[in-house]
């Protein structure tokens, strides 16, 4: 194997541990804040339980969540960077070989003959979303992506008359249906513009935004705050057993759109947000970005 | 609010004392079953076959976990709650054929299970979505597992818990139902909500 594909498989295999085992921070401080802020007893009972079980799985090394998700990969890849046609398969690997050794719950199934593949790959899956970059680093992030959030990822095509007032009300009768589904409270990533694919595409990217971090953009830093407060008097709660912490955050991006077309997105993560970053540079030393690593 | 530790199995009168936001925690025996778990129990109900394992009194867990063969034991890494509204369909012929008293999910569950609690004695408890970890901790021993051929997050695990918790009651054995009452007021919320916003229904 060549150097560059050892060092991603490695990286990736890390990414993926650490990910299932330890949230990143900004996630883990929302959640603190939620639970001092709780109001209703079940919801600050569920939260106490959120936060035991995040100190306990960091303790033991074991998963934080049993449904370790999806694995999806986003990587910018230096345009520069030799061998990148290699990066995918080792990315298929590294997911093989974690499914193993963390273990992660098999999570692929052929949804033809209904049958599971026993190590979470499959037809484009692990999925590698990629963008090129200038330089010669590799940057990876893995988003291992839970199915009751993803259970409830909405795309709606909305009538461009009623502009952003639309997209209001689609993101709150998203959450709405929604429900206690998604295990509450969640991160929501909302998109609009594009097109059906482009909306959910972005939406999702928006989930790996940390919390806390306001959009650059201040219309849109607006809107989220505007959508955070709407979302959450709705008083679903903790695990849907009411209360006043639903979202965690709502994060928004958009794309130009089509005149006769206003896509919108719904992306929902779990509170057991598992998300983690490296940096991989051109001499083969790798950085974690999103987790403190010995 | 009220906090309850109960031992398996459990009496009816003891199902009874729970009301809706109790916390519960059992100590003994659960069972995991989803969908594919719940089907073929019925199926074999039906043919007059005995379940490996006798539910009564017992917790059935909606739970797909993640267990690990250490030597010939097996260990549970693993085991957080499912959606449970996947299970509706099974739920009260599952309760009534084999006398289950709790059931352990997440999501919540609708009228006909809600139905069938408070007509065989039963409660929904809610266990934190997600929190496997915790739910692992509690897990002390695995006791057999049953119908692996359905794969291992069908599979039956059956385990010996002790004080596997906190689960907040959410469906208790009077008919109420606390998913129900948040979902009607969050419908009441959102007409407020949509008019503070200044946006037409
Ligand atoms: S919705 Fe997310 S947190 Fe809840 S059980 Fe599924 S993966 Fe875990």
């Amino acid at each position: 194997m060549n150097s560059i594909e050892k060092t991603v498989e490695d990286t990736a295999i890390n990414l993926l541990r650490l990910a299932v085992i330890q949230l990143p921070e900004d996630v883990k401080k929302a959640l603190q804040h939620a639970y001092e802020t709780e109001t209703s007893e079940a919801g600050k009972t569920q939260l106490k339980a959120i936060l035991d079980n995040i100190k306990l799985a960091e303790q033991t090394g074991t998963p934080v969540c049993q449904d370790t998700g999806t694995i999806i990969y986003y990587v910018k890849a230096g345009a520069q960077t030799p061998n990148l046609d290699k990066i995918e398969n080792a990315l298929t690997n590294a997911t093989r070989k974690a499914t193993q050794q963390i273990p992660l719950r098999p999570n692929a199934v052929d949804p033809i003959v209904g049958k599971n593949t026993g190590d979470n790959t499959g037809p484009h899956i692990p999925y590698v979303h990629w963008e090129i970059t200038p330089g010669n680093e590799l940057e990876i992030t893995v988003l291992t992506k839970g199915g009751g959030s993803e259970n409830v990822c909405t795309v709606g095509m909305l009538v461009p008359g009623e502009g952003m007032n639309g997209l209001k009300k689609f993101v709150i009768d998203t959450v709405v249906k929604a429900g206690s589904q998604p295990c509450p409270p969640n991160i929501l990533g909302v998109a609009m513009g594009g097109g059906a694919d482009i909306a959910m595409k972005l939406a999702k990217k928006a989930l790996l935004r940390p919390l806390g971090q306001p959009n650059p953009n201040p219309e849109l830093a607006k809107l989220e705050k505007e959508l955070l407060e709407a979302v959450n008097q709705l008083g679903i709660g903790p695990m849907g057993l009411g209360g006043k912490w639903t979202i965690l955050g709502v994060h928004v991006d958009y794309a130009a759109r089509h005149p006769a077309s206003f896509p919108a997105a719904v992306a929902f993560n779990c509170w057991a947000a598992r998300r983690a970053t490296a940096r991989i540079r051109a001499d083969g030393s790798v950085e974690y970005l999103t987790h403190k690593v010995r | 609010m009220a906090t309850y530790k109960f031992k398996t199995p459990i009496s009816e009168e003891d199902i009874r004392k729970l009301k809706t936001n109790d916390v519960l925690y059992i100590t003994g025996t659960i069972v995991t079953a989803r969908d594919q778990a719940h089907r073929r129990a019925l199926e074999w109900a039906k043919d007059g076959k005995k379940l490996p394992i006798d539910l009564k009194g017992l917790a059935v867990f909606h739970c797909g976990p993640i267990v690990k063969k250490e030597g010939d034991k097996w260990v549970a890494v693993a085991a957080g709650p499912t959606t449970s509204t996947r299970m509706d369909i099974f739920e009260d012929e599952f309760i009534k054929n084999f006398g289950v008293r709790v059931v352990i999910g997440k999501g919540g569950m609708g009228k006909r299970t809600t139905e069938a609690m408070k007509k065989y004695g039963a409660v929904y408890g809610a266990f934190t979505g997600g929190a496997a970890a915790l739910a692992a901790k509690a897990i002390k021993n695995v006791r057999a597992v049953e119908w692996y051929d359905l794969g291992m997050p069908e599979a039956l695990w059956i385990f010996e818990v002790e004080e596997f918790g906190p689960l907040s009651v959410a469906i208790d054995s009077h008919g109420n139902n606390i998913f129900d009452q948040v979902a009607k007021t969050a419908e009441e919320n959102r007409a407020k909500i949509y008019a503070k916003l200044g946006i037409g229904k």
